[in-house]
């Protein structure tokens, strides 16, 4: 069990998400950044599907109200246990009454609190995450709030000390420019429907991240872009990472809390696989789109496969020798 | 494609209800395929999510084309809802725009709005909402260019030629002409959703304020 002592709107239980009811309307939710969480799944030796506390807004504080292991992935942050300094992307164990404290991130937005066996709330259409249109899932579909109390799995062992490499590190090809993240897109069904100046504009000028961005889409600002002639489209099911372009021309990446419908032409898709950077990426980032194919996209999922394929060997491998040392006797053979 | 895991299908020509249950036809063939995650029918289109990123996705295109050139439209009896509606007030405060751009009176565009029969093309965009095929063309009336920024759900719309029921509150474009206390959708009822593709729904007037 835990206590949220203090949190600010934005916060909600989410886990990988609810495919499946698009066709009644309802969105994928989930988290915005896949990878984190399954980086602090895996570390904790959770099922996939287990769910989390996603951060929007710190400081975040939370009391352990029985021994949990615990990992905070996502995000550099100060993060204390008991005011004592605890690592980002790493297991530690809290015991009864510990109260941990998550603050404003150094690199990243968005922080993942995962704890070991996951947080358990009611599923609802085959997930836990809130789904903040609808009104349900996660805890009663809404943001957490100070006083909710949360079900977690007491911790069965004292587990610490090791961590992951946060992914960029090791999945950023090439040293990223301050303030500027590269996006892999594959053109969209109207991309021929833009001016050819406009087409040249979207894959070249920076894009910048507008305060009006959420888990809903983020919108872009920057010279706008002009379709050919207007044109009216009809309703057609969208997913996470479509950039649509409405009237006054300026992009927005539809995301996880996106509607499951739209109507605005379609100039792009950034693919899955660079999804999490997006999550990651503060208001005013900028943004470049570089396009890429299917085969690429499909590609890129390689190396995160690898990542997490590297870390899952790394948990068995220090997960095995720490319960060998913990059955050892006192003065028996290391 | 959208993306590396999605595929968009759009079928030519006008919305009309033939299109549409060739694309119901259209889901009814796919929705055994095994790499199906998610089928999401639009209004005269149809997405299609896979459960992995295919290799090769012409040849989902073409074994799509070809189930679009042979497959008979769907014929889908539904079930008929009959939903009454409070008509005008502050929950359908849009009747005076619908009514100046249409040139009829607010009484007419009661009337014609409720003489007709919808068909639910689709569910989609907000939890349980349906997309409503059979709007008289003569209560068109264009989404409005700034929307409420918080219609209640159960508000009875009119966006183009489209006609709906919101599902939630919330902002809304479409412009509202009455009121009804149907709860669309509900998580926690099997199934969820109120509407289902192919159902009917008639409106009558529970009451008219003008």
């Amino acid at each position: 069990m835990i206590t949220i002592l203090e949190t600010a709107p934005l916060n909600t239980v989410q886990d990988l998400g609810r495919p499946g009811f698009r066709n009644l309307g309802v969105g994928s939710s989930g988290v915005m950044d896949p990878l984190a969480l399954k980086i602090g799944n895996c570390l904790l030796g959770n099922r996939a599907d287990d769910a989390c506390i996603e951060l929007q807004t710190y400081p975040f504080v939370i009391r352990f109200e029985t021994p949990t292991s615990f990992a905070v992935t996502g995000i550099d942050a100060p993060i204390t246990l008991d005011g004592k300094p605890v690592l980002a992307w790493s297991v530690e164990t809290a015991t009864a009454g510990q109260i941990l404290q998550v603050g404003i991130p150094k690199t990243g937005a968005r922080g993942y609190v995962c704890v070991g066996g996951g947080i358990d709330v009611p599923v609802v259409l085959g997930s836990r995450s809130t789904q903040l249109r609808g009104s349900f899932g996660g805890v009663e579909g809404r943001f957490l709030e100070v006083g909710d109390q949360l079900v977690t799995q007491p911790a069965a062992e004292h587990l610490s000390g090791y961590g992951a490499v946060p992914p960029a590190r090791v999945l950023d090809t090439a040293p990223c420019e301050e303030k500027t993240i590269t996006l892999r897109a594959i053109p969209g069904t109207d991309h021929t429907r833009f001016t050819e100046d406009s087409r040249e504009r979207f894959w070249t000028q920076p894009w910048r991240i507008t305060p009006q961005s959420n888990r809903i889409g983020y919108r872009l600002s920057g010279a706008p872009l002009a379709l050919l002639e207007q044109v009216e489209l009809r309703s057609y099911g969208i997913i996470p990472g479509i950039v649509q372009v409405p009237p006054a021309g300026e992009p927005i990446v539809q995301l996880a809390d996106a509607n499951t419908a739209g109507g605005y032409p379609r100039v792009a898709t950034v693919i899955e696989s660079d999804l999490w950077r997006l999550a990651q990426a503060r208001i005013g980032t900028s943004i470049c789109f570089v396009e890429c194919n299917h085969k690429a996209g499909v590609d890129a999922e390689q190396p995160i496969n690898s990542y997490l394929d590297d870390l899952r060997l790394m948990v068995a491998h220090y997960r095995a020798s720490s319960q060998s040392r913990n059955g050892a006797k006192p003065g028996g053979k290391a | 494609m959208m993306g590396t895991r999605a595929m968009l299908f759009e079928a030519p020509g006008a919305f009309t209800m033939q299109q549409q249950q060739r694309i119901w036809a259209l889901i009814a063939h796919t929705e055994n395929r095994p790499d199906i995650q998610e089928l999401v029918p639009g209004v005269t289109n149809l997405l299609l999510i896979f459960t992995h990123a295919p290799e090769h996705p012409e040849q989902i295109a073409d074994w799509l084309r070809d189930a679009w050139e042979t497959l008979p439209p769907l014929q889908i009896a539904g079930r008929l809802f009959e939903v009454g509606v409070r008509y005008g007030g502050t929950l359908g405060d849009d009747l005076a725009a619908v009514s100046a751009h249409t040139g009829l009176s607010p009484e007419e565009v009661i009337r014609l709005h409720q003489a007709g029969e919808y068909t639910v093309c689709a569910v989609g965009s907000a939890p349980g909402f349906g997309y409503l095929h059979g709007l008289d063309p003569r209560i068109a009336t264009p989404r409005k260019s700034v929307p409420s920024l918080n219609m209640p759900a159960g508000t009875v719309t009119i966006g183009g030629m489209q006609a709906g029921i919101s599902a939630l509150t919330g902002p809304n474009g479409w412009n509202s002409i009455g009121y009804t206390e149907i709860c669309l959708f509900d998580p926690h009822r099997s199934p969820p959703s109120l509407f289902a593709i192919g159902d009917r729904i008639r409106f009558y007037p529970e009451s008219i304020e003008l």
